[in-house]
């Protein structure tokens, strides 16, 4: 197995983990670990695909990593704004319980 | 493939499996926080110092404390009686291991992964900090002015969906 072919596996199995936690998980809290989680491991593949690939001078990889980061780090703050207003209004951050649209 | 890196990777994997596992949401966010220095140590191998320090900055620094900050606002420490995962797990597992084999399989069999392609072991690109900063204000600026009105407003729009409803329960 290729150095790149590891990365992409580690990269493929972290995203399936974020994405079991985010389906099975109740709390909301956790489903946005999830999420965080998936978005860390599209950052882990443009990162290795930069290093293996032909012109790493060029730093797209890297840049499009780094940019990725603070995307990520923007829909945290909102994510878990949105967390705090559901628990809230519901008193409960179940995404079970939390399963009607009107207030 | 070098024994540093299986080692980093197992940190990442067990700390993202206990992170989505785990009861206790506390423990769930301190899980969360090994995967992401295992995920930032893995960029640093990667020869990607840069972005390994702006990982630790951004997700250890301030998306764990956020996260931690969450979970201590909504007083969900406490484990539910209910069990902590959803009525429909095993649709969602089956979902996961669905999309794992499907990335595995691809990854296997693609042409990156054989020997004789990109993936051969080149030497580390010599990338200093003051080539990123030459970028970021010059091919990049555009993208960079953008994400900097994202982050502002996005920050406004936390602040303003996290605000007391008026007239609402406290």
């Amino acid at each position: 197995m290729t150095p790149l072919a590891g990365y992409l596996l580690v990269a493929a199995l972290v995203f399936a983990i974020g994405l079991a936690g985010a389906l099975t998980r109740r709390n909301a809290i956790l489903v946005l670990i999830g999420i965080e989680l998936m978005l860390n491991a599209a950052n882990l593949n443009l990162v290795a695909f930069w290093r293996y690939g032909p012109h790493p001078e060029a730093l797209t990889g890297m840049m499009f990593a780094v940019f990725s980061i603070a995307v990520a780090a923007a829909e945290a703050a909102v994510g878990l704004g949105l967390v705090i207003a559901i628990y809230r209004h519901a008193r409960t951050a179940d995404l079970d319980e939390i399963n009607r649209m009107k207030g | 493939m070098t024994v540093v890196f299986w080692i980093l990777a197992a940190v990442t994997v067990a700390g993202g499996l206990a992170a989505v596992m785990l009861k206790n949401t506390v423990h769930c966010a301190l899980a969360l926080t090994t995967a992401f220095a295992g995920l930032a140590l893995l960029f640093m191998q990667l020869d990607a110092q840069f972005v390994g320090f702006a990982q630790i900055l951004v997700y250890i620094g301030a998306v764990a404390i956020l996260v931690v900050f969450a979970i201590l606002l909504t007083r969900e420490s406490e484990q539910p009686e209910k069990g902590v995962f959803s009525r429909t797990w095993l649709a969602g597992l089956a979902i996961a291991a669905a999309v794992f084999a499907v990335l595995a399989w691809a990854v296997l069999n693609s042409r990156a992964a054989l020997p004789d392609a990109v993936g051969l072991p080149k030497p580390a690109p010599e990338v200093t900090v003051a080539q990123i900063g030459d970028a970021l204000m010059g091919r990049y600026v555009l993208p960079l002015e953008i994400l900097a009105l994202l982050l502002t407003a996005a920050m406004i729009g936390a602040v303003l969906v996290a605000m007391h409803e008026k007239g609402g329960r406290k």
